[in-house]
């Protein structure tokens, strides 16, 4: 009863702050609460067991892309352009696409719901097997490392690909502009050294 | 029941928080109130792992606490380093 409570909270929050991201025009409050929106998801997560999610939303939505929004602010005018007309279109198209979400979530199982799909395919072997198999305590750990091994570790390389791509090309250009100062700099003092002399 | 109580005044504090970042005079009011939902919102997670009996959510609420902070000062970094001579935005 408590759990279903503090959802009904989260969620109302969420659609509270997602108003507020709307309506706001000042970019840096846009993307504080947007922080602020994704940690509330993730504790919503955390609420429906979901742990590992939220850990990667917590990570990913309020840590990396709050700080990525911000590094991006840095090209851009701290308010957004005033609209003056409003875009029919793509608001009726959302509402649209809106509705349609919500009639195709009325079909999906009910949460929890043994009979689901989801819980009928590998998952009672995951559950039966992995821990006498591994002695791995948490099941989501176990088939993520043990039976999806491969798959884990591809993704790792993608990752640690894109990561090293990421900070070879900011770290370059930071680089290379400290050289450019050090140079003038060390032009300056060389001129000033000779007006002197 | 006493945890219940605690997520009630969680959730009331919360809401205060959102009102506060959502007006906020200032973009400084708006960081802290959002800072403060974060912390608020770790304090959350503690209760209600304390509450179902799984005291191990506190280690969640230990890395939301780092992300929290890093947020905020990733956020106060941006302010010093761009915005110091533009005194319109706050």
């Amino acid at each position: 009863m408590v759990e279903f409570w503090v959802n009904v909270f989260l969620v109302a929050l969420l659609v509270v702050i997602t108003f507020y991201i709307i309506r706001l025009k000042t970019l840096i409050a846009i993307v504080a609460l947007s922080g602020a929106y994704s940690l509330t998801a993730a504790a919503i997560f955390v609420n429906l067991d979901a742990v590992d999610v939220a850990f990667t939303e917590a990570a990913v939505g309020s840590g990396i892309s709050t700080i990525l929004f911000l590094a991006a602010l840095r090209y851009l005018p701290l308010e957004e352009a005033h609209q003056t007309r409003y875009p029919r279109l793509s608001l009726s198209l959302c509402i649209i696409v809106g509705l349609m979400l919500i009639i195709a979530a009325f079909e999906l199982p009910n949460f929890g719901d043994p009979n689901a799909p989801a819980h009928l395919h590998v998952a009672p072997r995951y559950i039966e097997e992995s821990y006498p198999l591994f002695h791995i305590p948490n099941v989501v750990t176990n088939v993520l490392a043990s039976y999806r091994g491969f798959d884990t570790l591809g993704e790792v390389v993608v990752v640690f690909t894109a990561g090293l791509g990421v900070i070879t090309l900011l770290a370059g250009s930071t680089l290379s502009m400290r050289f450019v100062k050090i140079e003038n700099d060390l032009d300056k003092t060389n001129k000033t050294s000779k007006e002197d002399a | 029941m006493m945890f219940a109580a605690v997520l009630l005044a969680c959730a009331v504090s919360i809401v205060m928080l959102v009102v506060r970042a959502a007006k906020g005079p200032t973009a400084f009011d708006r960081i802290l109130a959002v800072n403060s939902i974060g912390t608020v919102i770790i304090l959350g997670i503690s209760l209600h792992g304390f509450a179902l009996g799984r005291p191990e959510f506190v280690d969640i609420s230990i890395l939301y606490a780092v992300l929290n902070f890093l947020g905020t000062l990733a956020i106060l970094r941006f302010y010093r380093s761009s915005a110091v001579d533009n005194e319109d935005i706050v």
